[in-house]
């Protein structure tokens, strides 16, 4: 068994991204594509941590009205009312239902704060060629992937509240700008997480400069 | 040397031999456990076509019934998906309504008529002519596919909801439900490699 670790890129092979078809890797060949299924080859996907911070900062910038601005509206006979992610959530807790105050804070507070620092912490890792635990970082990697959806969880609270209550006098909800940047955020981060190469985490070791 | 013996690993780039596994079998890379292909059994697309047919017959159930109703001093208000989407269209948000629209109707309802339009040809022996663009399309968009957060948000919205109005569940939640791990296992049982493999053999 040979003990060095052998990637593809040491031996002049690039896989495909969509189909994993390994291709000989020309240099000088910008605009090679994969002869199975005509994707672009890359051996890492191109500007992938430029492109990153580009919808990192972009999500760091609408992280705080998504948070401050109300994502909700209710008008009814007992008055007029905002909420915003945090103000829905101690609804849920006063009026009894704790774990689901629990799960909606974990996904819409927790997971999205959560998921922004620790894919600021994969962009600067990699971008200081870390060699710390890669094995960890990857895992990091995953768990930001599987995630990150479920921080869609109050877009669709909303989306089906301001559906349901819409009983004519009694009482109506619009959603809010609050809405508007949360989603944006959400969307923004599993940009972000998908301009992300993980390879980059392993490059270092495996080529030291 | 022959490419295709060799696998290179998604996540860590390290080369490795492919080996052929049983037919549950999973293939990890040796270095970062990542998964690179699964062992494949020939029931494996029946499997796939027949829970994704259960699942296009579920998403159907789920878009034409009320999701919910509520009932407060006798005004009824019931909501299907597509009133949510209209819901928030009417009052202004279009945009958070189309992000509603794309990741709960138009993605899910693409994710299951393509996975059809490979499957059934594909009983039959034959390889649809759009195998390679529809391949590459599904991996684009299945990370935006949010129907089992769409269900939490259901539930989430419900008990919000218990405490001012009497709330009645619909057919379309229970659809929902089901739909879910159906969904799952359709995409368990799909394998693109399988597929891939195919084409070579045609090319
Ligand atoms: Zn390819
Ligand atoms: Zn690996």
């Amino acid at each position: 068994m040979n003990q060095h670790p052998v990637t593809a890129r040491q031996v002049g092979l690039c896989a495909c991204h969509t189909c994993g078809l390994l291709s000989k890797w020309k240099r000088d060949h910008a605009g090679l594509t994969c002869p199975r299924c005509s994707s672009h080859l890359h051996l890492r996907k191109p500007d992938s941590i430029a492109r990153m911070w580009a919808f990192l900062i972009a999500s760091y910038l609408l992280f705080l009205p998504a948070n401050l601005l109300p994502i909700m509206h209710t008008n009814s006979l007992f008055g007029a009312q905002s909420d915003t992610i945090m103000s829905g959530i101690v609804y849920l807790w006063v009026s009894g239902s704790w774990h689901l105050a629990m799960v909606v804070f974990i996904a819409s507070i927790l997971v999205p704060s959560a998921k922004l620092l620790a894919l600021t912490f994969l962009a600067v890792s990699v971008q200081k060629r870390s060699q710390w635990d890669p094995i960890q970082r990857t895992n990091l990697y995953r768990i930001v992937e599987l995630v990150g959806r479920w921080s869609m969880l109050d877009i669709f609270v909303v989306s089906v509240l301001v559906a349901l209550v819409q009983l004519q006098s009694l009482a109506t909800i619009r959603a809010g700008h609050g809405a508007v940047a949360f989603g944006a955020v959400v969307v923004l981060t599993m940009f972000a997480a998908m301009e992300f190469d993980p390879r980059l985490i392993w490059d270092p070791q495996d080529d030291p400069r | 040397m022959g490419l295709s013996t060799l696998i290179a690993c998604h996540e860590c780039d390290l080369l490795q031999r492919r080996v052929p596994l049983a037919n549950a079998g999973v293939a990890r890379c040796r270095r970062c456990d990542a998964v690179l292909y699964r062992g494949s059994s020939s029931e494996d697309s029946d499997r796939a076509l027949a829970y994704t047919l259960g699942g296009l017959i579920l998403f159907l159930i789920a878009n034409a019934y009320p999701i919910v109703a509520l009932e407060l001093q006798a005004n009824r208000q019931a909501a299907s998906l597509y009133d949510t989407v209209h819901a928030l269209w009417v009052d202004g948000r279009e945009d958070v309504s189309l992000l509603v629209a794309f990741t709960t109707l138009v993605t899910p309802a693409l994710e299951i008529s393509l996975l059809l339009y490979l499957l059934i040809p594909l009983r039959f022996g034959r390889t649809p002519s759009e195998t390679v663009a529809v391949l590459r399309f599904l991996q684009r968009v299945k990370p935006w596919s949010m129907m089992e957060v769409f269900l939490l948000g259901i539930l989430v919205s419900l008990v919000k909801l218990e405490h001012l109005a009497h709330v009645e569940p619909g057919i379309a939640l229970w659809a929902f439900g089901a739909l879910i791990p159906v969904l799952i296992a359709a995409a368990g049982a799909f394998n693109p490699d399988d597929i891939w493999a195919k084409i070579d053999h045609v090319a």
